[in-house]
């Protein structure tokens, strides 16, 4: 017997997500007992067959932990194992690893605005529907997303996976004439981004707030990206080797990705807000001007308005790819010699979703004896399942298919990439 | 006439495959048009029951449910096409197949029995009979769109089956491997990238698995790991190169003394 005080929802394999995951919602006596997030993403054991590897192979391994973003596994990776060789590359290569990753943001956070989460807004099952009334907004992004892949394409040889990443540099740097082109059609691609953040911030949002502590990486005078250390609205602030004395990580029977939660405090959050508010001062004048105007103020917590705070992150991320174009000196060699050491090393940089950890030791022939990664879907988890939890509580008179969705939109507010953690969206709830 | 309906699967998989689909930018409102979009959850909530007339499935099998879902799935579907190295031939995860999966287990989770996997990672092919395969890690945008250009006329895709050194050729790249000594798996593995390595100055990782004539490929292969030893590549390194994307593909598995 059902009836509306006591129900259970179960979301079964959640919709415009990376990966495949489920919800599941109880309630009794017209109270939510308790929200779960299911990730069912079969377990690809990369940190177990990471062992035995030689050093120069995590880049490429681990890509492959991510389809959506895999320049951040290469990135995280290249500087975890040029940290325990005791090696730092040089200006020119920092540069055109953070223009490859700019390639990345643009693409990543422009699929998820325009293919994955409007929709949602605007009351589309997919962008594909919503291309029948509004054809040329969905092509706006689709020029916007093909840009930040011709990005990855010129600089790491394909967009999925690329190619050109090794630990120490590029296997060859690009000719200034190659990147030309492409500061071209940034240039023009700029005005189609503010387009985007004016777009987004016209949407219906939710009157809805969390306290979660944001954790994001700072780097002088910069965004940050693909370098720098930790920082957090409680007041932490540590570096790279610091971060599993401030981050465990613990199983919980419902999921095969492993939730984080801070030592001592909470859940916590990572991503496009967490950055936002802890380094809005270092955007572009652009970016900094459109997200004013978009109404972002200092802090970002409402987590439906993520929406507004990736689109400014690509008007930055192409801000940022002008001026490394413009000052763009190949670096010579394009890689530096990277000899084996035994070590640990530790790597940090902000994925489009959040910050991306990796570890590993080495042992005097080069091989890997240990590894970890904790992606940032694994972080967000138990906070989202937080939100979830107050989310549903003021909507339990709504009916199991309104609330299913809204609940589908505020999962994808994190836009969870279930396949690094692992996918997403079975709902269900159970109101009994 | 109804439009065919296309349908999209994953499996074990990084979900970069079927986002090589969402990377057609010029052509995916187009293919919208051409076909109805039944099942594909990476793009749409919507979902429409089958039979399907094309599926494409990402990934490989590697839980006890994964191989019971693929059977009903190859029920539903007329055309069955496999995409990327995990479904042809078990992905980067089949790594396990030569190892412990236990072991494996128990460095990534606190509490191994909670997770339920299978001892090895296993192709689409292992399970059900496959229409049409295509390969890399990931595939290549031109030839899935190749494929659904043959599909919706009715006709074989064009794929070509022979090795990367004819496209590094037809590429005018100069070989790595001769002019430079950069050891390289172009010569055993399957065209499809556009030779993207030696482009780079980089010799070919093998995310197209072997070529596809298997008895070519184990002369080839075991002549290639000849010429490898010899470029100075200890018997190490040289299991390591071919075991990547593509380990438990027959060709580079035997190659390496490993089980598939
Ligand atoms: S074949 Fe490679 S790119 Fe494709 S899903 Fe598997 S890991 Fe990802």
């Amino acid at each position: 017997m059902t009836h509306r005080n006591d129900r259970s929802l179960r979301v079964g394999a959640l919709s415009r997500v990376e990966g495949e995951g489920a919800m599941h919602v109880r309630v009794r006596n017209g109270e939510v007992a308790d929200v779960q997030l299911e990730i069912y993403e079969p377990p690809r054991f990369f940190e177990a067959l990471l062992r035995g590897r030689s050093y120069l192979e995590p880049p490429d391994i681990t890509a492959r932990i991510c389809g959506i973003c895999p320049v951040a596994y290469q990135m995280s990776a290249c500087q975890a194992i040029e940290d325990a060789c005791e090696v730092s590359v040089d200006e020119r290569i920092q540069a055109l690893r953070r223009l490859l990753y700019c390639g990345e943001w643009i693409e990543s956070h422009v699929l998820h605005i325009y293919l994955l989460h409007a929709p949602d807004f605007l009351g589309y099952q997919s962008a594909i529907e919503m291309a029948a009334d509004h054809r040329d907004l969905v092509e706006r992004g689709l020029a916007l997303k093909k840009l930040g892949n011709d990005i990855m394409e010129v600089i790491g040889g394909r967009a999925i996976h690329p190619i050109n990443v090794k630990v120490g540099g590029f296997f060859r740097a690009p000719a200034p004439a190659e990147l030309r082109p492409l500061g071209e059609r940034l240039l023009q691609a700029r005005d189609a981004a503010i387009e985007t953040v004016q777009w987004v911030a016209g949407f219906d949002f939710p009157d809805f707030h969390h306290d979660h502590e944001m954790l994001a990486m700072t780097t002088p005078g910069r965004y940050p990206i693909e370098s720098g250390s930790l920082i957090s609205t409680g007041g932490l602030a540590f570096p790279a080797s610091a971060f599993e004395d401030h981050v465990v990580e613990e199983q919980v029977p419902h999921s095969t990705a492993l939730h984080a939660h801070l030592v001592n405090r909470d859940h916590y959050l990572v991503g496009p807000a967490a950055r936002y508010t802890l380094n809005s001062a270092s955007l572009s004048p652009m970016a900094r001007e459109v997200a004013h105007d978009a109404g972002l103020g200092e802090q970002e917590r409402n987590p439906f308005r993520g929406i507004i705070v990736r689109a400014v992150e690509v008007v930055y991320a192409i801000d940022e790819a002008l001026r490394l174009i413009d000052g763009y000196q190949p670096p010579a060699p394009a890689a530096i010699e990277v000899p084996p050491h035994a070590g640990v090393g530790y790597g940090i940089t902000e994925a489009p979703r959040g910050v991306l950890y990796h570890r590993y030791e080495l042992d005097a022939a080069g091989l890997v004896t240990s590894a970890k990664i904790v992606p940032p879907t694994s972080q967000n988890q138990a906070s989202i399942e937080h939100d979830l939890t107050e989310f549903v509580s003021t909507r339990l008179s709504l009916p199991d298919d309104q609330l299913q969705w809204e609940c589908e939109q505020a999962i994808r507010n994190y836009d969870p990439c279930i396949s690094c953690s692992a996918h997403f969206l079975d709902f269900t709830v159970e109101r009994s | 006439m109804p439009r065919p309906k296309l349908a999209v699967w994953k499996f074990t998989s990084c979900d970069g495959c079927q986002l090589t689909l969402l990377d057609c930018e010029d052509e995916l409102l187009g293919l919208a048009g051409q076909v109805e979009i039944a099942h594909f959850l990476e793009a749409s909530r919507a979902v429409s029951p089958g039979p399907y007339d094309i599926s494409l499935v990402e990934g490989s099998v590697s839980t006890p449910d994964e191989a019971e879902r693929i059977r009903h799935i190859r029920e539903v579907s007329r055309t069955l096409v496999v995409i990327g190295a995990c479904a042809t031939s078990g992905g980067i995860q089949a790594l396990r197949n030569f190892a412990d999966v236990a072991e494996f287990r128990s460095i990534v989770y606190a509490t191994p029995h909670h997770v339920r996997t299978l001892a090895r990672s296993t192709p689409i092919s292992a399970h059900v009979p496959v229409d049409f395969e295509l390969r890399g890690c990931p595939i290549d945008k031109h030839q899935l769109l190749e494929v659904r250009t043959a599909f919706l006329v009715g006709r074989e895709p064009n794929i070509p089956r022979h090795s990367v050194c004819f496209e590094c050729k037809a590429r005018g790249a100069t070989c790595v491997m001769a002019a430079d000594g950069i050891p390289c798996l172009g010569p055993v593995t399957q065209a499809g990238c556009g030779a993207i390595c030696p482009a780079f100055r980089r010799g070919c990782f093998g995310c197209f698995g072997p070529v596809d004539s298997p008895a070519d490929a184990a002369v080839n292969v075991a002549a290639l790991a000849d010429r490898l030893r010899a470029m100075g590549m200890s018997e190490d390194d040289i299991v390591r190169v071919f075991r990547t994307f593509n380990a438990a593909a027959p060709a580079f598995a035997d190659a390496t003394g490993g089980v598939r």
